[in-house]
């Protein structure tokens, strides 16, 4: 075909990214979803602010330093602090935009298919267009808790604090990225949105409720002896078992990562015993250990993620193009 | 003939056990009005879904403009318009929107596309309802939409799977229409498929009987016809005045001798008359010649309907 104008045409990828990111943000569901975040948002940074002030008695290396990085820990109690929100409701947001990605597309699919494009372009561009919007929307909630917070503490954060909540930042992507690559998997094998819906959610609570509580039910039962004459290598190896159990939890891995880049303190996620503890400075760890003590999270979190990436790949790929 | 546009060879299509499209040869020459006609499941859509690339064959070559579909389904989908049956649109998006995506999807710059939009909207009678949202349109205003959203990418073949299911009969009626005129004006060859005897009878230049997976029978209905009525495809049925003790076995003897003319049957005043091809005029003038009062003369021609009740008929026996 012969196009008169020099200017080239968007590529064709981009076309289909760009009209799902405007149907994201035009769509009710996200716009509900976006107000009840903000208000939790605020609702937590609120709490942080007032309680803020409490524990910060100079001199303790813990609150003196990193003290930018409360408004995203600090609680009193009353609410959940901003990571835990964003633990709670980052999955909600991933299955919203993810749940009815393909099987939405009833009649319209053969249409789009017979356009010339590779049939991997439609889901990998739905897939990008969901995590741009959560990107975007992630970091720009980031900053305006960063700015907020600059404006009422008046504290301005150090590199190193800037650097950790831009890696937290990045981390609640790819843990929402995770949901929407669950949802978006269901999408593709079930033929109605509300039962992946509700698959996704059932998945959801199951993970971040009901595991949890198995896990620990398990453990209580096969806890060693935990008398005088107890092996203290028993304890640290059964310790560990179980919270590796938990860790196959996302929300475990998010809320293990999360926690030690925001809280410095941190210098381990397993049982330490006393040996191990005895000597110690209680001082920050760098950010770069930080990250360290947090990598198998990481890999845990983008392994899950390109496995239900992978698995939804597959299945639309293998998918009978058929209307309706 | 030409080269033709779409030529399969023995392609073959297997769900499992079941053989969907069982060793199909057909070739569909530039310009022409192709219905695909079979009952349902007979393998029409899962044809046309290997010819567009989206389904992989079994067995079998195919060349679409040129192009095997199956190693390079792009440079097939950048020629070929597709409206699936029971087409879909964005329903949150106004018809012209839905046909701007389907533009740029084939990389055609934003100008040039509105332009091509509102032009093909016009044509296809939408003009009206080009700000309206795509969920409030009527079946038959989408199967509109879906013809548009086929042309807007200037394609050398439309493929249309069943596209007149659901619309009422004038509906049907000036859909059919618009078809025949694009292919007529811009020498777009069209394939179209469908369980409607008549309505593929009313367009097509040829027809291909599809049943079962297998092309039984291919040609113009005249062709087709001939070679299911035999020697007769023409029924010529004639009323004459003439009081009833007149023997009129002279007229009889002068029609015989007619060329072309088969069987002859009588029943009171009216002549049924089988020939092998048209000699309606012929047979006028025989009839006015032996002086006799012509106060009916029609042909008939064994319709799709005919063709198809036949072959189903044969198929069971």
């Amino acid at each position: 075909m012969e196009h008169p104008t020099g200017r080239r045409a968007l590529h064709p990828f981009w076309v289909i990214v760009n009209k799902e990111m405007t149907d994201h943000v035009r769509s009710w569901r996200f716009i509900i979803l976006l107000s009840l975040i903000l208000l939790t948002c605020f609702g937590s940074l609120y709490t942080a602010v007032n309680n803020i002030g409490t524990p910060a008695k100079p001199g303790t290396p813990d609150n003196g330093a990193f003290f930018f990085l409360k408004l995203f820990t600090a609680t009193d109690g009353t609410l959940p602090s901003f990571i835990v929100f964003i633990n709670f409701l980052g999955p909600l947001l991933g299955i919203t935009l993810g749940f009815d990605a393909v099987n939405s597309e009833r009649g319209t699919l053969s249409r789009i298919m017979s356009q010339p494009i590779h049939r991997d372009y439609l889901l990998n561009a739905k897939f990008t267009a969901s995590l741009l919007v959560v990107a975007i929307l992630f970091f720009s909630l980031t900053f305006l808790v960063m700015g907020l917070g600059l404006i009422v503490i008046g504290v301005p954060p150090t590199a190193g604090e800037f650097f950790r909540i831009l890696s937290f930042t990045l981390i609640s992507v790819l843990y929402v990225a995770f949901w929407l690559n669950l949802s978006i998997l269901f999408s593709v094998r079930f033929r109605q949105p509300a039962t992946s819906a509700l698959t996704s959610i059932a998945v959801w609570l199951f993970l971040a409720i009901f595991y949890p509580i198995l896990i620990r039910m398990a453990a209580h039962a096969m806890a060693p002896d935990q008398g005088i004459m107890a092996d203290p290598d028993a304890i640290v190896q059964y310790q560990h078992t179980v919270l590796n159990l938990l860790r196959f939890a996302p929300s475990q891995l998010f809320s293990d990562a999360t926690t030690t880049l925001l809280m410095p303190m941190v210098r381990s996620l397993g049982p330490l015993t006393m040996e191990q503890v005895a000597g110690a400075i209680p001082n920050p760890l760098p950010l770069g250990e930080s990250l360290f003590i947090v990598w198998p999270q990481l890999t845990g979190l983008i392994a899950a993620t390109i496995l239900c990436f992978a698995l939804s790949y597959f299945s639309f790929m293998r998918k009978e193009i058929r209307s309706r | 003939m030409k080269d033709p546009v779409i030529a399969i060879t023995r392609l073959t299509k297997r769900y499992g056990s079941l053989t969907a499209v069982d060793s199909l040869d057909l070739s569909i020459y530039k310009g022409e009005v192709f219905g695909l006609l079979g009952p349902n499941g007979a393998g029409k859509s899962t044809t046309i879904l290997m010819l567009l690339g989206l389904t992989e064959p079994f067995a079998g070559f195919m060349k679409v403009c040129g192009i095997d579909p199956t190693k390079n389904p792009i440079e097939v989908k950048r020629k070929v318009g597709y409206l699936p049956d029971d087409v879909g649109f964005y329903d949150n998006r106004t018809g012209l929107d839905n046909l701007l995506y389907t533009a740029r999807l084939n990389r055609i710059p934003k100008d040039q596309a509105l332009r091509k939009a509102h032009q093909l909207l016009e044509q296809v009678g939408l003009a009206a309802e080009t700000k309206k949202r795509a969920g409030a349109y009527s079946r038959g205003m989408r199967q509109r939409l879906g013809l548009a959203d086929v042309l807007i990418k200037d394609p050398e073949i439309i493929i249309l799977d069943e596209p007149t299911l659901g619309i009422d009969p004038t509906g049907v009626r000036e859909f059919l229409d618009l078809i025949v005129r694009l292919s007529r004006d811009q020498g777009i060859t069209v394939l179209l498929s469908s369980h409607h005897l008549h309505q593929v009878q009313q367009i097509c230049d040829r027809v291909g009987l599809f049943v079962g997976g297998k092309l039984i029978a291919e040609g113009d209905i005249t062709a087709l016809s001939a070679k299911i009525f035999g020697e007769e495809p023409f029924l010529i049925e004639a009323d004459i005045v003439c009081p009833a003790s007149e023997d009129i076995s002279p007229l009889q003897t002068a029609l015989r001798q007619l060329e072309g003319v088969g069987s002859l049957t009588v029943t009171g005043g009216s002549l049924h008359i089988g020939c092998s091809h048209d000699v309606t005029a012929d047979i006028a003038r025989t009839v006015v010649q032996s002086g006799y009062g012509l106060t009916r003369l029609q042909k008939k021609t064994h319709g799709l309907d005919d063709i198809y009740h036949r072959y189903f008929e044969g198929g069971k026996a």
